[in-house]
């Protein structure tokens, strides 16, 4: 059954990837795609990133309780963990929900009231038309969006730290900026796009091949966020394995 | 001119068409007929490469369309306008660029001359000056007109068309009709209809095929179907009240 459905997914990715008829069209889509996927997360991710950071500091520094540990740790600590786990993966686990579930009930509709024959008929490469830009869109937002969001979650923790007093600003800042490892962004960005494919993809198959009503679109939607939840747990292991 | 050899359908265990072999010839408009179930979608999705017969050929003019892959189809499709069942228009678009979307795709005609072009689609459907309204805000009928409108905006050589009249007050099912028959002599394209509708069986049918259990039961012109003596062709033609009355007068 797996490999059955993972051979569908492959041939549908390969039509994805087949030259567009037009690009003027496509770019367009991709421009609309960007602008769903990107701006559209902006603020769901700004806030839950901007919270986590506060947290962690928080956290962090009630385990942190010798005095032989200084505070700046707690900067450290807080900027890895953002950076290689908490915001690539939590990023792309509520965009799963997010953009992912939209994608699958967007297609899968299209699909069940005939607009995907519709785009056939014509002679259009409907997965290409309707997915690509979606992937597209995926594979550079998502990074961006990860890139922001390691940004506000570092943010969050230096004005959680200071409020609650469990770290001076001072001190995180130093802890933020004392060892930091360029290479450790660079791990984030390719989980961030893998992530974003996966989200995009994963969603975009689901709707594709739906098939009856209004339920089995929800329905759809619903497998898609499931399935591209683990993919991306399972991509996150991976990923880490090979890299760190 | 499409032809379609011994077409042969199944969906599991479920054997659909049973060696449909019909001539659909151009200028014409030629009638799929024939009770639920017994295959008249799956004949014409299988005519415009939704579906991908077991068994035998879909011919365009000679060429075989069942065989050929994805882009030398492009050709053949971009000649082909089809009404769907409902319409199928997409629904985060207007009306206007519902029709234009195809010229969109596949011309490099201005954006006024494809304004042109909606316009003079959306006046053919007698839809004009409906450009900027979302198919959400129209009716059953006009969704239908607006589906034709879009099926004829690359000036088809081929026209298909799933069930024009379902949900359409016999008024507005008539005036589909005329429209379909009106567009098959303008552009003398091939058009081949499926429907239940006798109304139109009566009306428009040049050329009628009936099925029944998957295979061609009955062919013949609008004409001759009245005084078939094929029992089942009589029992699905005479079967309403009103075609009973009506069969006298033939």
């Amino acid at each position: 059954m797996f490999f059955t459905y993972f051979g569908q997914y492959l041939l549908l990715l390969k039509s994805v990837f087949r030259r567009p008829e037009k690009w003027k069209i496509y770019r367009k889509e991709i421009i609309h795609e960007m602008n769903e996927i990107g701006v559209g997360s902006l603020g769901l991710i700004a806030i839950i990133s901007t919270f986590i950071g506060a947290v962690m500091t928080m956290q962090i520094a009630f385990q942190l309780v010798s005095d032989l540990i200084p505070t700046s740790v707690i900067g450290q600590i807080n900027r890895d963990s953002s950076i290689l786990e908490l915001s690539p993966t939590i990023t792309a686990l509520v965009l799963a929900g997010k953009v992912g579930s939209s994608i699958s009930s967007q297609i899968g509709s299209m699909r069940v009231t005939e607009q995907i024959d519709a785009l056939e008929i014509m002679g259009i490469n409907a997965p290409g038309y309707l997915i690509l830009p979606k992937i597209l869109a995926g594979i550079t937002m998502i990074p961006a969006l990860v890139i922001m969001s390691i940004f506000l979650a570092l943010t969050g923790g230096l004005f959680g730290g200071a409020i609650s007093g469990a770290v001076t600003p001072a001190d995180y800042i130093n802890g933020i900026t004392d060892g930091f490892i360029g290479y450790t962004v660079a791990v984030a960005l390719v989980k961030a796009f893998v992530f974003g494919f996966i989200i995009t993809s994963v969603s975009a198959f689901k709707g594709f091949y739906v098939r009856g009503g209004a339920l089995e679109v929800g329905q759809a939607g619903t497998r898609g966020v499931v399935i591209s939840c683990i993919a991306i747990l399972v991509a996150d292991y991976i990923i880490t394995a090979l890299m760190l | 001119m499409i032809e379609v050899q011994n077409i042969h359908k199944s969906f599991g265990d479920n054997h659909v068409l049973r060696g449909i072999d019909a001539k659909f010839e151009a200028g014409k408009i030629s009638l799929i007929i024939g009770g639920s179930g017994s295959g008249k979608s799956t004949l014409l999705k299988c005519m415009v490469g939704l579906h991908t017969p077991e068994k035998g050929k879909v011919l365009y003019q000679d060429e075989d369309f069942t065989r050929m892959d994805f882009e030398d189809r492009i050709p053949i499709r971009k000649e082909i306008g089809m009404l769907f069942q409902n319409s199928a228009l997409f629904d985060s678009m207007t009306v206007e660029q519902n029709i234009i979307f195809p010229l969109e795709m596949f011309t490099d005609m201005s954006r006024s001359e494809k304004i042109d072009r909606a316009n003079f689609c959306l006046e053919r459907v007698n839809l004009a000056g409906r450009n900027k309204l979302y198919p959400a805000e129209l009716s059953g009928g006009m969704k239908k007109r607006v589906g034709i409108a879009r099926a004829i905006s690359m000036s088809p050589k081929y026209l298909f068309v799933d069930e024009p009249n379902s949900g359409l007050d016999p008024e507005t099912a008539i005036l589909i009709d005329e429209l379909i028959s009106e567009l098959t002599e303008e552009y003398q394209c091939t058009t081949v209809v499926v429907t239940h509708d006798m109304n139109s069986v009566m009306g428009i049918g040049d050329y009628i095929i009936f099925l029944y259990k998957g295979q061609k039961w009955w062919e013949g012109s609008n004409k001759e179907i009245a005084h078939s003596d094929v029992e089942e062709l009589n029992n699905f033609v005479f079967a309403s009240p009103f075609m009973k009355v009506a069969k006298g007068q033939f």
